[in-house]
């Protein structure tokens, strides 16, 4: 698989049918307008899901709305279920069954699907969960958030596992990650999530809507019937625990190849780059804006992406961060991806946070404002012992 | 060239579709485009608004805080969205239910009475496409042609029988953003 | 066949003397089905699981679609199903049963798909996962053994346990001003439209455990013939739990258990028995399904009261 070093918000290479401003006769672009959710959902198909399941949650009610209408125009299995609970126990159901499956839903309804993903983990069953991010803790709100990254890549469901997740930041991307999203879901035999936000799934853009179909592996565990053969059990119970220890280790050893092998980030403008700015999805796009009006000002400034958020792409940032003198993480919660960011440093250079709460998307300028706070109190090119109090910014960020 | 536009104004106003329509315009004419409404509550009545940058590369932000343009439709909009409006930035100002000046004399003020233009066109639902009119006139970032195309690409197969009418309404506009003085 | 002389899993009052629907080759006392592995289960004596295990496999093999039939595992004390059960089998968070069932079949419709769950698991944690997958008429088979107690965690109250009885958390015996009443699963789902068969089983003793087969062999063929959920209630012992000898656990099955949860079947749409409560149908679905089963608004309110069951 290819690594996506695409810049931030890279749109595929389209063919322009006709030069700019010809009018109505032009023959058409080769492109629709799709919202993300809806790109999401089609990309799915392409690639070839066989089952769906969800629940209504804004912002991702498009997504369900999508496969409603599609999946049995392609003779596929749709449910909408009656909670998330049964939505990704369905999922779980399908997938042992030997079905491509894809679920979605926003931060509440993740909370719920956390139960279906630890068994899900413990079964070794490939599904797609999209988590079109909202404001939290609680009901909260329906604006665009980043504040189930801890979640995601940490948390969820209860157990030793861990989920693929990665992090779009275009409708584009979006697309190809559903893709990439089940070709680790069926490789590594692992759930894998696509953290989006609501703005990634509620904007519109264009996209080429040639999707990628995905061939579809087989597999010696999944249940059809035993006919000929031995039965085969799907299960995450393992009552002795020397056993379920050795299921553990076949987990942790499944985690470390992924985490050699499927890191991903993309980087802009890291060359000499004085303060790093990390982000991912629609901050990354609100940091890419930031980063270049900073440039255009005189300071030195550059884009981390990470794509993977777990595994995170650690080694990457710190040599990308080494000749820094900050590094700035720009998300859409209170410090979540931060602490990553400080893990992967781990005390070589000062780490800054800058973020914003409850459905509030920062600005370019306030995002450019942080990084300049961060280059004026850092100092040049002084070494920073590991373990010294690194600056911070006050709860919240600059704003 | 990057052109960032917000569209604001009461729901029922047609505002998010008049962002797709440009969306849609800027895409025919092979450029990048973000199109982003605000949902929720707000699509359900009350105010609602959507935001549409134009580009000739990659877009970054998906957040406006220099708008090239902000289109305003009722007196709320006005108010909320004409500090956000850049330096010799374009506000167009729906002036049949804002009476109040926009009280910024660093950015062009194009008024046009666009409920009432609308109502002259056919119906008052079609206020918004009066007013994107209104600002492809003025500043022509788009071709036209692009949006009369658009308009057949967004109603084509839904509502075939409004392509005229908001073809009308939008030349209209389009009309009265070429010719409106600079307030 | 063979006439291998084996015990069954329980001492029973009196011989069995076969099944009423048993083909002519019932001069067999018993055999363990080919489905049922020689593995000896985990069940305390006297616990009837291992009595309903026994009549899913022969129903199996009478029917011949084992080879494409897929169990839906349950937590609870038959977690450990698919150790007893030759069949391909998944396991299902607690109460997730149905849903999980609903995913296997939507993805494997030509599959025989059929969940096994305690009362804890249908009755409680799953209610909303077994209503809704009835309101979809999900073709899959349930079959819910229901012996009043959780009895893996240590014997506590559960939705079913009947009025007064003592628990390990109703000590004083259930009351039903602060913990209820008993939760009469299969009546309510009987009132359902997408339930194709619902009946209630019993293993006190052989002449019911030869009725309880039938209901479960109804239940399968109902699946096969795709018209809507089937579930059979089985009425079962938990001695450990009821702190009772298994002798004396089949005696309370049939003088109190068997009082409070009437045996007999409810619905079977196919041949007119039982009544679906009037569904707000507004048309009926245009593929079918269970709204055509559905007697829509004209139903008159009285035929629609509570299900009783009928002679089974």
């Amino acid at each position: 698989m290819a690594v996506l070093d695409r810049p931030a918000g890279a749109g595929r290479p389209h063919v322009v049918a006709s030069p700019p401003g010809t009018g109505v006769e032009a023959p058409l672009p080769d492109r629709v307008l799709m919202k993300g959710n809806e790109a999401i959902a089609e990309a799915a198909i392409a690639a070839g899901c066989d089952a769906y399941f969800g629940y209504p949650i804004t912002p991702q009610a498009e997504l369900l709305e999508w496969m409603a209408r599609r999946m049995p125009e392609e003779g596929r299995a749709f449910v909408q279920a009656e909670s998330e609970l049964a939505a990704i126990n369905m999922a779980l159901g399908a997938a042992a069954a030997g079905a491509r499956v894809l679920v979605s839903s926003s931060s509440p309804g993740i909370s719920l699907m956390a139960e279906g993903m630890s068994y899900m983990a413990g079964s070794r069953l490939p599904v797609v969960l999209v988590n079109v991010m909202r404001g939290g803790p609680g009901l909260g709100s329906i604006g665009a958030s980043q504040a189930d990254y801890l979640q995601a890549t940490k948390g969820h469901g209860h157990g030793d596992y861990r989920v693929p997740v990665l992090a779009p930041s275009s409708i584009a991307e979006a697309i190809e990650l559903v893709g990439d999203a089940f070709v680790l879901a069926e490789r590594y035999r692992t759930p894998v999530m696509i953290l989006a936000d609501g703005i990634l799934g509620q904007a519109m853009e264009p996209v080429v809507p040639r999707f990628r179909s995905i061939p579809k592996p087989t597999a010696d565990w999944i249940l059809e019937g035993a006919a000929g053969r031995d039965p085969r059990v799907v299960r995450s119970l393992h009552i002795r625990p020397d056993e379920l220890e050795e299921a553990n280790e076949v987990l942790q050893a499944t985690y470390a190849e992924i985490t050699a092998k499927e890191r991903r980030w993309a980087g802009e403008s890291l060359d000499g780059a004085e303060v790093v700015v990390v982000a991912y999805g629609t901050a990354a796009r609100v940091a890419r804006t930031a980063v270049e009006r900073a440039r255009e000002d005189g300071l030195r400034a550059g884009l981390f992406r990470p794509i993977t958020l777990w595994p995170f792409p650690a080694p990457a940032l710190r040599e990308a961060a080494a000749g820094a003198r900050a590094v700035l993480a720009v998300e859409l919660s209170a410090g979540q991806l931060v602490e990553d960011v400080r893990l992967a440093i781990e005390g070589t250079v000062p780490v800054f946070h800058h973020g914003r709460t409850g459905g509030m998307v920062p600005s370019p300028d306030e995002v450019v404002a942080a990084m300049r706070k961060a280059w004026a109190v850092t100092p040049g090119k002084a070494p920073t012992r590991p373990g010294t109090v690194t600056p911070e910014t006050a709860p919240g960020g600059v704003r | 060239m990057e052109r960032s536009t917000i569209f604001a104004g009461f729901g029922g106003q047609g505002i998010l579709f008049a962002g797709r329509v440009l969306a849609e315009a800027a895409m025919v004419e092979g450029r990048e485009v973000l199109w982003i409404p605000s949902y929720g509550p707000e699509m359900r009545g009350g105010t609602a608004s959507c935001t549409v940058i134009v580009a000739d590369r990659q877009i970054g932000s998906p957040i406006v805080d220099r708008a090239d343009h902000a289109v305003v439709l009722n007196p709320p909009s006005m108010a909320r969205y004409t500090p956000l409006v850049a330096a010799e930035g374009l506000l167009v100002v729906n002036t049949t239910l804002i009476e109040a000046e926009p009280g910024r004399d660093d950015i062009e003020v194009l008024s046009v009475p666009c409920t009432a233009l609308a109502r002259r066109a056919g119906d008052d639902k079609l206020v918004s496409v009066v007013a994107l009119g209104a600002l492809v006139g003025r500043r022509r970032f788009v071709e036209p042609g692009s949006i009369h195309a658009a308009f057949t690409r967004v109603l084509g197969s839904k509502r075939p029988d409004m392509i005229a009418l908001d073809i009308a309404a939008f030349d209209a506009g389009y009309e009265a953003g070429l010719e409106e003085v600079i307030a | 066949m063979t006439m291998k002389p084996e015990v069954g899993p329980l001492p029973l009052r009196r011989p069995a003397t076969g099944t009423p629907d048993a083909p002519a080759a019932a001069r067999t006392i018993y055999r363990r089905p080919i489905l049922l592995s020689a593995q000896p289960t985990s069940y305390c004596p006297g616990c009837g699981h291992g009595i309903v295990h026994r009549l899913i496999a022969e129903v199996l093999e009478e029917l011949g679609v084992a080879d494409r039939t897929i169990l839906v595992g349950s937590v609870g004390c038959a977690v450990f199903a698919y150790d007893y059960l030759r069949l391909d089998a998944v396991e299902s968070p607690h109460g997730r049963a149905a849903a999980v069932a609903t995913g296997v079949k939507r993805y494997r419709p030509d599959r025989v798909v059929f969940t096994y769950q305690g009362d804890g698991d249908l009755a409680a944690i799953g209610t909303a996962e077994i209503v809704h997958a009835a309101a979809r008429g999900e073709r899959i088979t349930v079959i819910f053994v229901n012996n009043g107690i959780y009895g893996m965690t240590g014997g506590q109250m559960a939705p079913t346990t009947l009025a007064g009885q003592k628990t390990t958390s109703s000590p004083l015996g259930r009351d039903t001003r602060t913990q209820g009443y008993p939760l009469p699963v299969t009546e309510l789902l009987s009132l359902l439209p997408g339930v194709a068969y619902a009946a209630r089983g019993c293993i006190a003793e052989p002449g019911l455990i030869g009725k309880t087969k039938a209901m479960i062999r109804r239940a399968f063929d109902v699946q096969l013939e795709d018209t809507g959920l089937s579930i059979v209630e089985v009425l079962s012992t938990c001695p450990v739990g009821w702190g009772m000898t298994p002798t004396e656990s089949m005696q309370r099955l049939e003088s109190e258990v068997m009082g409070a949860y009437p045996v007999g079947l409810f619905v079977d749409r196919a041949k007119g028995v039982g009544q679906a409560m009037p569904a707000p149908v507004g048309r009926a679905s245009p593929a079918g399904g269970c709204a055509a089963a559905a007697p829509g608004p004209g139903v008159p309110a009285k035929e629609a009261g509570p299900a009783r069951p009928a002679e089974a």
